[in-house]
């Protein structure tokens, strides 16, 4: 057991230093966008191009996913989405999609 | 919630709650993928203190992910390198959510600001893009999602590796998919104007050929740029 237990607790310096090159890259792209933008001049191009940049970050990985998960994954994202049309309730919605994305697979679609 | 009568951006204990409560339709999801990347790390050469610090310190589900299979027992730093170079590529859509954060959340004063942006990942971003399309002012929204997701994340590695044979697979109840459910009910109460249609259909169009010609998770980036691009590119609109 204290065997086992000291396995759990290893770490070599090494190892720690791939985490925080984890890290780092990962603060990088989460700090990078925000630093960029306190250097671009807020002009109304930059604003009506930032003004479409949230919807399109979710189509852009939303409609490649649900391709990607075939009939099961499509089905399920339209029901959350027409379901939060409806209800405008995230939790029901959620509910909704992920029941609908169970039962679609459970059928063998 | 109601926003604040004060027009600039404020950060409140308040907020803070708030932002948790909205966190909490996503927090199962995040609990069976925090789980599954216990589970899936003790399957590797990990050892639960490198998983359990991995969580907290990266706080990035899918670049864990593919991080694990690149993780090794011996390190050079090239092979360093090498992993922070593809964490980086797989985390690159969250330089577009800090970019599209910006106008929002740069009120704040740097000191609060840069350690605040630790904390952005895929759910918490779209909670304040949801609540600022919305005019909210409390940055704590923000904030205060991102800390509870945070504490989850890191906190169910632990769990997920040491039972890792009885992590059941996401798949079962959909939650693979969680994410992008989350996503795309979020976008109805973003929705402004029908001027948002042509940038959105472009983004999943492009970001769709992207993902059938190139491997990887290029194709979030490249759609949501050609979103970008096109909405900067149209028209005057009314309500920017």
């Amino acid at each position: 057991m204290s065997e086992r237990f000291a396995e759990w607790f290893t770490i070599t310096p090494l190892s720690f230093a791939a985490i925080c090159a984890m890290l780092a890259a990962t603060y990088f792209c989460r700090a990078g966008g925000f630093w960029l933008m306190q250097h671009v001049p807020l002009t109304a191009r930059v604003r009506r191009g930032l003004a479409a940049l949230p919807g399109s970050i979710v189509m852009a990985t939303v409609v490649p996913l649900a391709l990607r998960g075939g009939w099961p994954a499509a089905i399920g994202i339209t029901c959350a989405f027409l379901t939060m049309l409806k209800t405008r309730n995230e939790l029901i919605a959620l509910l909704a999609g992920l029941a609908t994305v169970a039962a679609a697979r459970a059928t063998g679609l | 919630m109601q926003p604040p009568e004060k027009p600039g951006l404020t950060l409140t204990r308040a907020g803070i709650v708030e932002g948790m409560k909205l966190a909490i339709p996503i927090l199962p999801g995040i609990c069976f993928f925090g789980m599954a990347y216990g589970a899936a790390a003790a399957q590797t050469h990990m050892s639960l203190l490198e998983a359990t610090l991995s969580s907290w310190l990266v706080f990035a589900g899918a670049s864990q992910l593919v991080a694990l299979e690149l993780w090794r027992e011996n390190w050079t730093f090239t092979a360093i390198l090498g992993l922070a170079l593809i964490v980086g590529t797989v985390n690159s859509r969250l330089i577009l959510m800090g970019a599209s954060l910006h106008q929002w959340l740069g009120q704040l004063p740097a000191i609060k600001l840069w350690p605040s942006l630790f904390f952005l990942t895929d759910a918490n971003w779209i909670i304040s893009e949801r609540y600022r399309a919305q005019g909210g002012h409390d940055a704590g929204i923000y904030l205060g999602s991102g800390l509870l997701l945070w504490v989850v994340w890191g906190a169910v590695t632990v769990p997920g590796y040491l039972i890792s044979s009885l992590v059941p697979d996401p798949k079962l109840f959909g939650l693979d998919l969680v994410m992008p459910l989350f996503f795309i009910l979020m976008l109805v109460p973003m929705w402004k104007s029908r001027a948002d249609l042509v940038p959105w259909c472009v983004a999943g169009t492009v970001a769709s050929l992207v993902w059938m010609i190139v491997p990887g998770y290029a194709f979030i980036v490249t759609g949501a740029v050609a979103g970008a691009l096109t909405g900067a590119f149209l028209p005057e609109r009314a309500d920017v």
